[in-house]
C-alpha cells in the first residue's frame, strides 16, 4: 500500500464527503430547529436524484444545472409537508413522530418504485471519465465539480442563516421557541420554511450526487442511515459539524475500502458512530444540551 | 372473582365474549382456513410476539428501540448455527440464542444508561448496533455471509410434529407461534401487575422520584431490556426454523425493525393488547390490499400489464399516516371505548 494510493483514496473520500455533508446539513437544519428527526431524509434526497435524472433525459440538462431546480422543488415539498402534516405531531411522543416520518418514507419509496421501477439508472455527462493529475494524485472532474457545487450550496445556506433577517429569526426559534413567539415571530411559518430549506439541501445534494452514482428507489434508507451517522458524529443540530462529519465519513469510508474490503466500509462508519455516541454523545462540534 | 376472571380484569363482559370467540376462531383456523390464511396468521402472531417485546422496552423501560431486528437476528443465527454445526436441537438451542440476544440487549441498554443516551439518540444507537452486526455477519463465512445461511429440510420434515427439532407440518408452526405470542401476552400481563411492573411504571412516570424512593433505576430498566431482547430472541429461533434460510440483508434490515414497531404503535404503545391488536389490523390489511389489486386486474379495471409493486406499501403507508394523525394513542384504546370491551375504570 503506497502513499499515492492512500492519498488518492483520501482526496476522493474528501470530495464525496462534502456532498454527504451537504445532505447531512439538511437533516441537521431540521433537527436543530424543529427538533424532529427526519426519517424520510434519504427518500427526499432520492426524489431530488430522480428529478435531476428526468431533467437530464428530457432537456439534456447537466445534473449540476438542475441543482437550483431540484432545490426549489424539494423546498416546496418540505414546506407543505411540515405545514400540513409534520406540524400536527409536534406534541406527540418521539416514537409517533418517528412512525409518521417512517410511513412517509415508505410512501415515497413505493411511489418512486411505481413510477421509475426498481432498476438503477444514471446519467452520462461528457466529462464523466475525465480527470486531471497533480503529481500522482488523480482527481476526477465529476467528483471535483460535485464537491464544488456542494460547497457553494452549503456556503449559501450558512450565509442565509448568518446574514438574513429570516435566517436570524429561524435561529431564534431554535434557541427559544417561546421567546420567538413572544417577540411576534410566526413560528409555524418559520418551521415550514426550515423544513423546506432542509429538504432543499437534500434536493440539491441529490441532483449533485446523481453525477457520481446511479439512482434507484431502494437507495433511500442507506442515505438516511449515512446522514444519521454524519450528524451524530458532527453534532446533531450543528451546521458546520455536519460538513465536518461528512468529510470524516467520506474519508474514512474511502480509506476503509482501500485498506480492508469495500463492503466493510459502512461497518467503520457505524463503529465510529457507536464510539462517538458513547464518548461524546453531543457530537464533535455539538453543544451539550442535555 | 375466579383467577381467570381476575386475569382478564380490565376486559368487560362483552370484551371477554368477543375475545373468547375470536380465540376459538383462531384455534380452529386449520379447519376453516386455507394454507394462505394460515401463512398470514403465522406472520401475524410472529409480529405480535416481536411487537410485544418491543412494547415492553418502550412502554415499560421508556427506551425507544429501532433496532429490534438485531435481537431477533441474533436469536435466529445462534440457534440455526448450533443446529447445523453440532446438531443441537432448537429446543435446547433456544437457551444460548436467548442468552446471546439478552447479552446484546444488556450491552446496548447499559451503554445507553451509563452514558445517559435517551430518546432519539438511544434509537440511533440501536440502529447503529443492528447495522454494525449486519455488516459483520455479511463477512462471516461460517454464517454464510451475504450468500445466506440455510437449514436442511426434507419433504418428510413437512409432515408430523417434531417440536424438539422444530420440524413438522404448517399447523405445528401455527400453534407454536400462537402459543408463544399468547404466552408473551400473559407474561406481560403478569409482569405489569407484579412488583417489578409497578417499579417500571414508577420509573417511566417519574424516574427521579422513583430513585429518591430507593428504586434502583438501572437494575429495573435492565430487567425490562433483558426480558424484551430475550423475547425477540425466541421469535428469532422460530423465524430461523420456519424460514430455514437466513440472509443478513433481510434479517437485520432496518425495515424489519420498523415492522416490529408498527403493530404496537398502531395498536397503542404501553397497552397490553395493543401490539397483538395492531398486527391483527396491519398484516391482513396489507394482504387485503394485494388481493384487491389482483382482483381489479382480473376484472380489467386496471391493466394487468402495469407493474404495481409499490402500490400496496403506498396505501399501507398512507393508512399509517392517517392513524398517527387522527388516532395517535393507538387503535386499541379507541376500539375498547367504542365497543365497551374494557370496564370504564380500568385501562387496557
Amino acid at each position: 500500500m503506497d502513499f499515492w494510493t492512500l492519498a488518492n483514496a483520501t482526496v476522493g473520500g474528501l470530495l464525496i464527503g462534502l456532498v454527504y455533508g451537504l445532505s447531512a446539513l439538511g437533516l441537521s437544519v431540521i433537527f436543530g430547529v424543529i427538533r424532529i428527526v427526519n426519517f424520510a431524509h434519504g427518500e427526499i434526497m432520492v426524489m431530488g436524484m430522480f428529478f435531476a435524472l428526468l431533467m437530464f433525459r428530457w432537456l439534456g440538462l447537466d445534473p449540476l444545472l438542475s441543482v437550483p431546480l431540484a432545490a426549489a422543488l424539494m423546498f416546496g415539498f418540505g414546506y407543505v409537508l411540515q405545514l400540513l402534516v409534520v406540524s400536527r405531531v409536534s406534541h406527540l411522543p418521539e416514537h409517533m413522530q418517528f412512525l409518521l416520518l417512517a410511513a412517509i418514507a415508505i410512501m415515497i419509496v413505493s411511489a418512486l418504485l411505481l413510477v421509475f421501477g426498481p432498476d438503477a439508472q444514471g446519467v452520462e455527462v461528457d466529462y464523466a471519465w475525465d480527470s486531471f493529475a497533480v503529481g500522482e494524485l488523480i482527481i476526477d472532474y465529476p467528483k471535483m465539480f460535485a464537491a464544488i457545487a456542494a460547497v457553494i450550496v452549503a456556503s449559501l445556506l450558512l450565509a442565509f442563516f448568518k446574514c438574513t433577517a429570516t435566517g436570524k429569526a429561524i435561529r431564534a426559534c431554535a434557541d427559544n421557541r417561546m421567546g420567538a413567539q413572544v417577540v411576534g415571530l410566526n413560528v409555524s411559518r418559520l418551521y415550514a420554511l426550515t423544513f423546506g430549506i432542509g429538504a432543499a439541501c437534500l434536493g440539491a445534494a441529490g441532483a449533485i450526487i446523481l453525477l457520481l452514482f446511479e439512482v434507484h428507489p431502494y437507495l433511500a434508507p442507506g442515505y438516511t442511515l449515512l446522514a444519521f451517522v454524519i450528524v451524530i458524529i458532527g453534532g446533531l443540530g450543528s451546521l458546520f459539524g455536519a460538513l465536518v462529519g461528512g468529510i470524516l465519513i467520506g474519508v474514512s469510508e474511502a480509506l476503509a475500502a482501500v485498506l480492508f474490503q469495500p463492503s466493510m466500509k459502512t461497518a467503520f462508519s457505524f463503529g465510529l458512530l457507536i464510539l462517538i455516541l458513547l464518548l461524546r454523545p453531543q457530537g464533535l462540534l455539538g453543544k451539550a444540551v442535555r | 372473582m375466579t383467577p381467570v376472571r381476575r386475569f382478564f380484569g380490565p376486559l368487560s363482559r362483552a370484551g371477554l365474549w368477543l375475545g373468547g370467540a375470536f380465540l376459538l376462531l383462531l384455534l380452529l383456523l386449520p379447519w376453516w382456513g386455507s394454507s394462505y390464511i394460515m401463512t398470514v396468521a403465522i406472520t401475524v402472531f410472529y409480529l405480535a410476539l416481536i411487537g410485544q417485546s418491543w412494547n415492553l422496552m418502550l412502554g415499560f423501560a421508556g427506551l425507544l428501540s429501532i433496532g429490534h431486528a438485531l435481537f431477533v437476528g441474533i436469536g435466529a443465527y445462534t440457534a440455526a448455527y448450533l443446529f447445523a454445526a453440532i446438531g443441537l436441537p432448537p429446543v435446547i438451542g433456544v437457551l444460548p440464542a436467548v442468552g446471546l440476544a439478552v447479552l446484546m440487549g444488556l450491552l446496548i441498554g447499559y451503554l445507553g444508561f451509563r452514558f445517559a443516551i435517551g430518546g432519539v439518540y438511544f434509537a440511533l444507537l440501536t440502529i447503529a448496533f443492528a447495522e454494525f452486526v449486519r455488516i459483520v455477519i455479511d463477512h462471516v463465512s461460517w454464517l454464510g455471509a451475504t450468500e445466506g445461511f440455510f437449514l436442511k429440510v426434507s419433504a418428510a420434515d413437512r409432515h408430523g410434529i417434531d417440536l424438539a427439532n422444530l420440524r413438522g407440518a404448517p399447523e405445528m408452526y401455527y400453534y407454536l407461534i400462537m402459543a408463544l405470542a399468547l404466552g408473551a401476552l400473559v407474561l406481560c400481563r403478569f409482569l405489569l401487575r407484579s412488583r417489578l411492573g409497578y417499579y417500571w411504571q414508577a420509573i417511566r412516570d417519574d424516574a427521579e422520584a422513583a430513585q429518591a424512593l430507593g428504586v434502583n433505576i438501572l437494575r429495573y430498566k435492565m430487567y425490562a431490556v433483558a426480558i424484551s431482547s430475550g423475547m425477540a430472541g425466541v421469535a428469532g429461533v422460530f423465524y430461523a426454523f420456519y424460514q430455514n434460510s437466513l440472509f443478513p440483508e433481510i434479517v437485520f434490515n432496518i425495515e424489519r425493525s420498523i415492522e416490529a414497531t408498527l403493530g404496537s404503535i398502531v395498536g397503542g404503545v404501553g397497552t397490553l393488547f395493543g401490539p397483538i391488536f395492531g398486527t391483527f389490523i396491519l398484516t391482513p390489511l396489507g394482504e387485503i390490499v394485494t388481493e384487491a389489486i389482483d382482483l381489479l386486474k382480473h376484472w380489467g379495471v386496471i391493466d394487468p400489464q402495469i407493474k404495481l409493486d409499490g402500490l400496496k406499501l403506498l396505501i399501507w403507508g398512507f393508512i399509517v399516516v392517517l392513524i398517527v394523525l387522527f388516532k395517535p394513542k393507538g387503535l386499541w384504546p379507541w376500539v375498547c371505548a367504542r365497543l365497551r370491551l374494557t370496564r370504564p375504570e380500568a385501562e387496557g
